[in-house]
């Protein structure tokens, strides 16, 4: 009886682990194929990988994606970071009656839906475009603003507050230190845990966007790495080891971060649920 | 400006930006998109309308397929995946278990994808002459292909097998964070009076993770709720609108037909209202079982 239930645990598990791990193994496989051998469902690999690697480059504006999406993903995440942390200090530190009904105000947005969003979001950029055309319609300014700030990286920045000492805070009072001081002196490099946890969940959420931008870009130059592989997705005479290879590339820097920083991923991606 | 003020100063320019920002990309676009919704025409052509739209979307065949379809994704999917990540997240929880961390990389790595890729390759594992209709002819559980993506009922079951392929491990790590703190005796002293597994499992595991199952049901129904990225890029909506969500209606009327924001606005706002109300009705739930 302990034995069959010993065994049925393994086999759950590993029928579960396969399932998981399939999609990624036949994309890579997917990869060093023909596009026709892939349709047929070809499970093992081929010799096509540098044929598609040739016609991706040539095909598909791969390297201007990329360097889109690198570069609204990472001043996004900074930005974000330094936003929200701000906020979390400020409301645990300065903590006040006023301040904490702002706090709970703020949480609200957590609910709110980003379809309900984007008409508004669409003709207030549309509308900038005109006043301001550098933030307006179809810049990287326009996707990244509206999702700079979010509640839950402020929530997540104010319970990793409190368990910051407050006589670091007093010491550098004491020290002389202003109260900016104190934030970039004292407090930031000693949160380096929530700061690489609140990086990773950040990077990936704006590596990833696929609404925002599909509404707010409309130049072929500017679009980002979901875009690009929806677009070859949905093509007419999609070539299915260019598209497997453009997926495995994108996915390749959210990957390796799981996997060099596994500990910091998965309390980014639990936030601040202890 | 004696001291305190100055605090009371400094604070406030802490949390300035954010509260800033959340007013202007959060609460602002909702007050204007409630005011969209009282307006009617295409384009930029608006004029007011009262409460018609709000009429029209009860009326309208394609908003109440889409408000079914994403239900049907949110009543059936959801707790799939909740059971799962729980059942899942026990067996991990063994300590006597060998490859412990190899399982649990593995469920989780769906995780590190994003939604529109794991979608494409959905979308083509999912083809009429695709893997998983090859797998099954044989192993013979079905004698032709499953129409996966062109027909009205297979294709709901393709987006529900995707999303629960996608989420089950990122939950699944939840529970095994909440199973950590449960104290150990508990289980030994159950295990003393005879209760089996299953026992185990409804009576102390269930209960024990009741807030974290609460806080992972309502981010998934959230979630599953606003539906968008899966739908457009494995099925477009079809067969038919046998898969459009509510996301992807809003997207649909805004910059797919003849843009009509106002409606558009009016379908949202029954997204907000429903959200509210399954939030409330989840806390409410969770906490009278209290």
């Amino acid at each position: 009886m302990k034995n069959i239930k010993r065994i049925s645990t393994y086999l759950f598990l590993t029928c579960a682990a396969i399932i998981s791990i399939f999609p990624f193994f036949w994309m890579i496989i997917s990869a060093t194929n023909k596009s026709v051998d892939v349709s047929k469902g070809r499970l093992l690999p081929g010799s096509h990988l540098i044929e598609n690697f040739k016609s991706l480059i040539e095909t598909v504006d791969i390297v201007t994606a990329l360097t889109n999406s690198a570069i609204i993903s990472v001043t996004t995440t900074v930005l974000s970071l330094i936003i929200a942390s701000l906020a979390g200090y400020g409301f645990e530190i300065y903590r006040s009656k006023a301040k904490d009904i702002v706090f709970n105000i703020l949480l609200i947005s957590m609910m709110i839906p980003f379809a309900a969003l984007m008409v508004p979001l669409y003709r207030m950029f549309g509308s900038l475009s005109q006043i301001a055309p550098f933030i307006g319609m179809d810049t990287f300014a326009a996707v990244m603003l509206p999702t700079l700030t979010t509640a839950f990286l402020i929530f997540f920045f104010r319970q990793n507050t409190k368990m910051f000492s407050r006589e670091l805070i007093e010491a550098g009072r004491i020290d002389g230190l202003s109260e900016i001081g104190i934030f970039i002196r004292i407090y930031m490099p000693t949160m380096k845990t929530a700061y690489a946890a609140a990086a990773i969940i950040t990077f990936m959420n704006s590596w990833n966007n696929y609404l925002w931008p599909l509404v707010v870009l409309q130049s072929p130059e500017k679009q980002t790495i979901p875009l690009l592989i929806s677009n070859l997705g949905s093509g007419y005479a999609p070539d299915f080891g260019v598209i497997m290879l453009t997926i495995v590339i994108a996915t390749l820097p959210t990957a390796l971060i799981f996997f060099l920083m596994q500990k910091h991923f998965v309390a980014g991606m639990m936030g601040s649920v202890k | 400006m004696n001291g305190r003020t100055k605090t009371k100063l400094t604070g406030w320019t802490f949390v300035g930006i954010s509260t800033f920002m959340i007013s202007i990309f959060y609460f602002y676009p909702m007050i204007q998109a409630f005011i969209l919704s009282l307006q009617s025409g295409a384009g930029t052509n608006l004029s007011f309308v009262g409460f018609d739209n709000y009429k029209r979307a009860l009326t309208d065949p394609t908003f109440i397929a889409a408000f079914k379809n994403t239900f049907i994704f949110l009543i059936i999917q959801v707790p799939i995946m909740i059971l799962l990540g729980l059942f899942l997240s026990v067996l991990l929880n063994d300590s006597m278990l060998k490859f412990r961390s190899f399982f649990r990389i593995a469920i989780f790595l769906p995780c590190v994808t994003s939604l529109v890729a794991y979608s494409v390759i959905f979308k083509d594992l999912f083809a009429v002459d695709g893997i998983i209709n090859k797998l099954l002819l044989q192993l013979s559980i079905v004698t032709e292909g499953i129409n996966w993506l062109t027909d009205p009922f297979w294709a709901k079951v393709a987006i529900i097998i995707a999303i629960t392929w996608r989420w089950t491990g990122y939950n699944m790590i939840f529970y095994l964070s909440g199973l950590q703190n449960i104290d150990h005796s508990i289980y030994e002293a159950a295990k003393m009076d005879g209760a089996s597994s299953f026992q185990q499992f409804f009576k102390i595991t269930i209960p024990m993770l009741k807030p974290i199952i609460l806080f992972t049901s309502i981010t998934s129904t959230i979630g599953t709720l606003q539906i968008f990225d899966e739908v457009m890029n494995i099925t477009k909506g079809g067969p038919g609108n046998a898969t459009t969500s509510i996301s992807q209606y809003i997207y649909n009327i805004s910059f797919k037909y003849t843009p009509d924001f106002g409606y558009a606005a009016t379908v949202s706002y029954f997204v907000v209202v429903i959200i509210v109300l399954l939030a409330a009705l989840q806390f409410k739930l969770a906490g009278d079982k209290k």
